[in-house]
């Protein structure tokens, strides 16, 4: 009963964003009769939008911790003995119950934008709910035709077939909606742009007023992408935290995208230039949101061939999405003359900026090109290949190296400078103090892990990371010490690009010092890792809510002085036939010793086998990434946002 | 600058841009991209030697032998049978009589020498390779039945 209340939600949202999406935009077409009033229809419906997504999005998480198996989806992804906690998490666990919080989400970034645009004039405020209430009503018939979570099943099952073991994890209740929050965050972005495009006026406030939701929208990308990361490295054994998989680069894609618009955004706020390219990247970064949620939820992943005898979703999603972009682009293309760029001479700094932000789209569409050409290929019944990772490391890399050396000049140059000379005047010390660095680190690196004092890709890595962090502090802190108000944003930028550099800097070294062992080990024996010596103590069986699970417990010595016992396991879930392994770690900042759990090597049960694993610095990799949270939160939080634009 | 060379610059360093990526994607795509051969091609001699490619299949039942750290078993397409070595621990799905897709190359004695067993997915799912393995296989033997029967 609860669950038809809320398909009948999903349904009555469906109505209500019509009238979103479309009395609000004839209001700003018709602005001096009559309709003109229909434009403050906007704000009332996005709340009402998001009331009724809501109930909706209730009245199923309900029927996942009531245990209603008689609903389809809840009995295709939860059980009675799964813990409540993943009962909810279970609610986006497959395809349709995450469309639905994809909904959700975009209702909730609508109510956001309804409430916290008082200082906006009513006409824009109009369009960019239209534009989101255009996005919902597409998503919302994908939902109510395609893949609709409340069907029931008849006869209702006794007990549900669980949520797949590998999501049932802490960070995997929390990566969907952050990385979610992310990707419908750039719809948020794209509706800016698209009102300014509408409305003709592509001035320095609509820069300005979309500066924040990008930002927001980024943060949480970045804290998707990296939880995700975060979560493969912890739960999937394989050590591994970036795999170069379709779906990764499905989040990729848009963040690398909407990290260029952000610096976009800056140019057109302050400088008035750039326009059609920051519209561009806008349309672009959605864009490519839509694409990663056809690329995970059409099944063409899996096989082209599926994802073709069943076709009714993939084609819907990318139908949607050649009708958003096209769309967008018709109406760019209409609009496009009458961006003019501000008068003045471009200075250095925007020309840095640009460049960055070429490189970015480029890297974006390298990367682009390796996760779909397999699937080109395979559609066109011309073989099946796949794109190595070696493949992604080669053209990525090489891209981010001018982005990294540009950013310093980028960073340090003002609004005035106009010739590099003077900059580079700056800039040389720098420049030789982080090739030092680069060349000390990996002989000290070598010299305590017995291997070579000498390596090119370790000593490029580290000196651009010391670049990128001395050229933002000794830019940051005189600033941030002498007397006098600095602006969040500009502690924001600083604390994110240092956050970069930790990021590089942990990529570097994990990439290159890391060691990987895989042994048997029979009870009571050493393993010798560098300076590590790792003993099997034992292996018991444990039992676990929903699963029973064989742990062993390996003590790790650094000389005499005991560090840790580990206790990895390998768990067996009672509702499939599939078993999983569950990593321990024992983490420290300047290294993560990782111990999974292989098979028993003999029937007694006395050798087993392992994979030992020592990763340098890894745990910088995932600090990075919150520095540069941190950095757009602060960011987003600079006061001359809620200030009222002059117009 | 006026607004009509700031376009040119801006084109000007796109251009430069992409084809400097185009340089690099070009190359890294060409030593970068691995095909996929099912156990009867390699059998006919299709796959490459000395080159990295994917093999697909089922593991076949009681194929699976131990020495230590090294393992070998048979991925087969039900007509033909290819050898695999690798050196590791095999993933968490990785079972006798079902699908499985290594990545590797032949050595000398035309064993398949693995360096990454492949198991991103759950225990319902057959890796899209290695359903296209047996089911070209099954096509053929359909079709030699067919040819045969008068």
């Amino acid at each position: 009963m609860w669950v038809e209340l809320g398909h009948f939600c999903l349904i009555l949202a469906l109505g209500v964003s019509l009238i979103q999406a479309v009395l609000p935009l004839v209001g700003t077409l018709k602005p001096h009769s009559k309709f003109a009033l229909w434009q403050a229809l906007a704000r009332p419906s996005a709340v009402l939008v998001f009331v009724l997504v809501s109930l909706s999005f209730a009245t199923l998480a309900g029927a996942f911790l009531g245990n209603d198996f008689s609903v389809r989806y809840v009995s295709e992804h939860s059980n009675s003995l799964l813990p409540a906690h993943y009962q909810f998490a279970a609610v986006w666990g497959g395809h349709e119950g995450s469309l639905l919080l994809w909904v959700e989400i975009l209702s909730l970034w609508g109510l956001a934008v309804a409430v916290f645009s008082k200082q906006l004039p009513l006409p824009m405020v109009a369009r960019v709910l239209s534009v989101l209430g255009w996005v919902a009503i597409g998503f919302l018939l994908f939902i109510l035709t395609t893949s609709n979570p409340f069907e029931r099943l008849v006869p209702a099952l006794q007990e549900g077939k669980d949520l797949n073991p590998l999501l049932q994890d802490p960070a995997l209740v929390i990566h969907p909606p952050m990385l979610y929050m992310g990707y419908v965050g750039f719809s948020v972005a794209f509706a800016f742009a698209i009102a300014a495009l509408l409305s003709g006026r592509l001035d320095v406030a609509w820069a300005r007023w979309s500066r924040p939701w990008t930002l927001v929208a980024w943060v949480f990308m970045s804290f998707g992408i990296g939880l995700g990361s975060w979560w493969a490295y912890n739960v999937l054994g394989w050590g591994g935290w970036w795999f170069w998989d379709p779906v990764e680069n499905a989040s990729l894609l848009p963040w690398l995208c909407g990290t260029a618009l952000l610096h976009s955004l800056m140019m057109t706020e302050k400088r008035g230039g750039f326009k059609a390219w920051t519209v561009l990247l806008a349309i672009a970064a959605f864009s490519l949101s839509l694409l990663g949620t056809f690329l995970v939820r059409s099944g063409v992943l899996n096989s082209v061939h599926a994802f073709a005898s069943d076709p009714k979703r993939g084609v819907f999603i990318l139908v949607f999405l050649a009708l958003v972009v096209g769309t967008s682009l018709t109406l760019f293309a209409w609009r496009a003359p009458k961006l003019k760029a501000a008068p003045g001479a471009p200075v250095l700094r925007e020309t840095l900026l640009l460049l960055n932000s070429v490189f970015l789209v480029v890297a974006c569409a390298a990367v682009l090109l390796g996760t779909v050409y397999p699937m080109v290929i395979d559609a066109l019944n011309l073989g099946k290949l796949s794109v190595g990772a070696p493949y992604f490391n080669l053209v990525f890399v090489p891209l981010m190296v001018p982005v990294l050396v540009l950013l310093v000049p980028g960073v340090v140059s003002t609004w005035k400078d106009t010739d590099g000379f003077s900059v580079l005047r700056r800039l040389w010390p720098m420049a030789l103090l982080s090739l030092a660095v680069g060349l000390l680190v990996p002989a000290w690196m070598g010299h305590s892990l017995a291997v070579s004092l000498w390596s090119p890709g370790v000593t490029m890595g580290v000196a651009l990371a010391t670049w990128v962090a001395v050229g933002t502090l000794q830019h940051l802190l005189p600033r941030w010490l002498a007397p006098g108000r600095v602006s969040m944003g500009f502690v924001g930028m600083h604390l994110a690009h240092l956050g970069l550099a930790v990021l590089v800097l942990g990529v570097t070294l994990v990439k290159g010092y890391e060691v990987e062992r895989d042994v048997s080990m029979n009870l009571g024996d050493t393993l010798n890792l560098q300076t590590y010596r790792f003993v099997l103590d034992g292996v018991q069986e444990v039992p676990g809510p929903n699963y029973a699970a064989k742990r062993a417990d390996v003590s790790v010595f650094q000389g005499e002085q005991k560090l840790a016992v580990l206790h990895p396991e390998k768990r067996r879930y009672f509702s499939s036939p599939m078993p999983m392994t569950q990593a321990a770690i024992d983490v420290s900042p300047w290294r993560d010793l990782y111990v999974s759990l292989g098979e028993p090597m003999n029937k007694e049960q006395t050798q087993w086998s392992l994979r030992v694993y020592n990763k340098p610095f890894v745990s910088w990799i995932w600090a990075g990434v919150l520095l540069m949270m941190a950095g757009g939160v602060v960011a987003a939080a600079d006061r001359r946002y809620r200030k009222s634009p002059k117009v | 600058m006026k607004p009509r060379h700031q376009r040119l610059l801006f084109i000007g360093i796109g251009l430069l841009a992409l084809s400097a990526a185009a340089y690099f994607v070009l190359n890294a795509f060409q030593s970068n991209l691995v095909f996929f051969f099912t156990p009867s091609q390699i059998e006919s001699g299709e796959a490459p030697k000395g080159h990295v490619f994917r093999v697909g299949g089922m593991v076949k039942e009681g194929s699976l032998q131990r020495q230590g750290m090294q393992v070998s078993f048979v991925v087969t397409d039900t007509r033909h049978d290819a050898l695999v070595v690798y050196e590791g621990l095999l993933p968490d799905l990785f079972k006798e009589g079902r699908g499985v897709v290594a990545q590797g190359q032949l050595n000398a004695n035309g064993q398949f020498v693995a360096s990454e067993v492949l198991a991103k997915h759950d225990e319902n799912y057959m890796p899209p390779e290695a359903k296209q393995a047996l089911d070209d296989a099954a096509a053929k033997k359909l079709a030699g039945k067919l040819a045969n029967s008068p």
